[in-house]
């Protein structure tokens, strides 16, 4: 079976991609299994500066799913290139950097600094992150300011670059094609929804941050419409990512349009979620009478 | 650490909120004093994480819980020969010194130091374990501490039994050394209260956590230097002064 996904910069061994911030840089899990088992790893958000993240509870499980106000808690872009970037490379498998900020600006100067590494074969913009006051979300729900980051960030951008969307606006449509006219090489969708939860006995939110971004489960079918609904408006390669649990799973977002997923809080609740759909996935495909991952992809809108 | 199945041997009631838990599983002999497992409990989202309380046998140990929500209520129901996904043994527990110790817990943050006055008393040495309750009605695990070998003094804040009052009350009650390195687990006010009594010693945190291996940043927390550890990889013991309650 041909798992095999070849994407603006990234060839993929087989299409299931650990999410930004859920996997770290991969050293919790490289003690449990050989990482370069994975299609690629999206690690976790740099910023230009260290980011402390938010005071805790940062966590909360909900009905098939998760709340989490982290807060791009990270050491720093500097710090990343020099610890980090150079320990994964030992790792045969495609290195996604997500890249964040507060502003425009920030975009640019990670990226700058990461164009030297050659362990970093794409970026990633994180213009959705529902966690932090300024950057993150406000440049994702806006198409103006989603084009221009984008815009910014391919100017600096000696690699290719994708934009990780928030599915919390009214119309994501419009923000990939907005994206998309930016020059964007691909696009990564959906990031949490924004959510919260109250402790009934204090009757005040359970997260420190007030509220958190929902993942799991409970947000594929979201995750699924919005990969759908995004496919049949751009040209542009679309990584899908939400609440993948398993293999069929993973079908159901090629089938949607994507030609590789991302699995994140998968891996909390269990460290061997991805080795575990990778290997699963040939049967799965075979089940349903596809040759090959690339068969699958966007069989939806055939 | 790993994940395996592990057989359910008994699930009982220490008192109306707390559960005694005996599992069969190859890990416990893998297991540290003060190290914890993520237990699946089947219909929710993520894991449970829970400090070991004791190693009984090479390949038994005892989970000593609180139901709090859902998943403990759910897992409180689960029977003999049922089989629950544990992950680990995970965190680094106490540490083996070659001392005699003060162990002092707060409700349940006692049952990880079962496990510990076992360990310390089968090396030769004193054991004191302060433990605090809410109540009479809500006091568990006494004789476990007892069979380990260990000097047990107990309060309760109603006092329907041993010290009225919070454990500092009882230690200062009993003149314990402040001298001997001290091991504590329980609320964090608790916790402040033993690390201005005590010269040196470890305490065990608690936080809600995703992962339990250290990749999530979920559960931090601050250094007095203003860094961040995490509570699942770093700890859950860190020495006294190394993290801010």
């Amino acid at each position: 079976m041909d798992l095999s996904v070849s994407l603006p910069g990234l060839n993929l061994k087989n299409p299931v991609i650990p999410a930004s911030g859920c996997f770290g840089y991969g050293r919790e899990f490289a003690g449990l299994y050989d990482l370069s088992k994975l299609g690629g790893i999206a690690i976790k958000s740099a910023t230009p500066e260290e980011r402390i993240g938010n005071p805790v509870p940062r966590i909360a499980e909900t009905p098939w799913g998760m709340l989490n106000a982290i807060g791009l808690q990270n050491h720093g872009v500097d710090y990343i290139i020099e610890n980090e970037l150079p320990w994964l490379a030992q790792f045969d498998t495609e290195i996604i950097a997500n890249v964040a900020g507060a502003t425009e600006e920030d975009y640019v100067e990670v990226i700058r600094k990461m164009n030297a590494s050659p362990v970093v074969k794409a970026y990633e913009l994180n213009i959705s992150c529902p966690n932090v006051k300024h950057g993150g979300i406000g440049l994702g729900t806006n198409p103006e300011l989603a084009a221009n980051v984008t815009r910014m960030a391919k100017e600096a951008a000696e690699k290719p670059v994708y934009v990780k969307l928030t599915p919390n606006v009214t119309d994501i449509v419009s923000i990939a094609r907005a994206v998309e006219e930016a020059g964007a090489d691909g696009l990564v969708l959906i990031n949490t929804l924004l959510g919260m939860r109250l402790d009934l006995k204090t009757a005040k939110p359970v997260i420190a941050n007030t509220t958190g971004g929902l993942s799991g489960p409970a947000i594929k079918p979201v995750a699924v419409r919005m990969v759908y609904q995004v496919a049949k408006a751009v040209r542009i390669p679309i990584i899908g990512v939400g609440g993948i649990m398993s293999a069929e799973d993973v079908l159901e977002f090629l089938y949607a349009g994507a030609s590789a997923v991302e699995v994140g809080s998968a891996n909390f609740r269990d460290p061997y979620a991805c080795v575990k759909i990778i290997e699963d996935l040939p049967r799965v495909l075979e089940k349903y009478g596809m040759n090959s991952v690339r068969e699958a992809v966007g069989r939806s809108h055939l | 650490m790993k994940s395996v199945s592990a057989r359910i041997c008994s699930n009982v009631h220490l008192t109306e909120d707390i559960l005694r838990m005996e599992l069969e599983t190859e890990i416990a002999s893998e297991v540290a004093c003060g190290q914890f497992v993520q237990v699946q409990v089947p219909g929710f989202f993520l894991r449970r994480p829970i400090s070991v309380s004791e190693v009984t046998a090479e390949n038994r140990l005892v989970l000593i819980y609180r139901t709090v929500g859902g998943g403990t209520e759910a897992l409180a129901g689960m029977r003999e020969g049922e089989v629950l996904d544990v992950f680990g043994p995970l965190g680094n527990g106490f540490p083996l010194l070659e001392s005699d110790v003060v162990l002092v817990g707060g409700g349940v943050g006692i049952p990880p130091l079962v496990e510990t006055a076992k360990r310390y008393v089968k090396n030769g040495h004193q054991v004191t374990a302060v433990l605090g309750y809410a109540s009479k009605e809500q006091m568990f695990a006494l004789e476990a501490f007892e069979k380990a070998g260990a000097q047990v003094i107990a309060a309760t804040m109603d006092g329907s039994a041993g010290t009225k009052g919070t454990v500092m009350d009882a230690i200062r009650e009993h003149h314990v050394s402040a001298d001997l390195p001290v091991f504590a687990c329980g609320p964090k006010g608790m916790l402040g209260a033993v690390c201005g009594y005590f010269r040196h010693g470890y305490i065990s945190m608690e936080e809600r956590m995703a992962c339990g291996i250290g990749a999530c940043m979920g559960c931090v927390v601050r250094t007095p230097e203003g860094g961040s550890l995490r509570v699942c990889r770093d700890g859950p013991v860190f020495e006294i002064g190394k993290v801010v309650l």
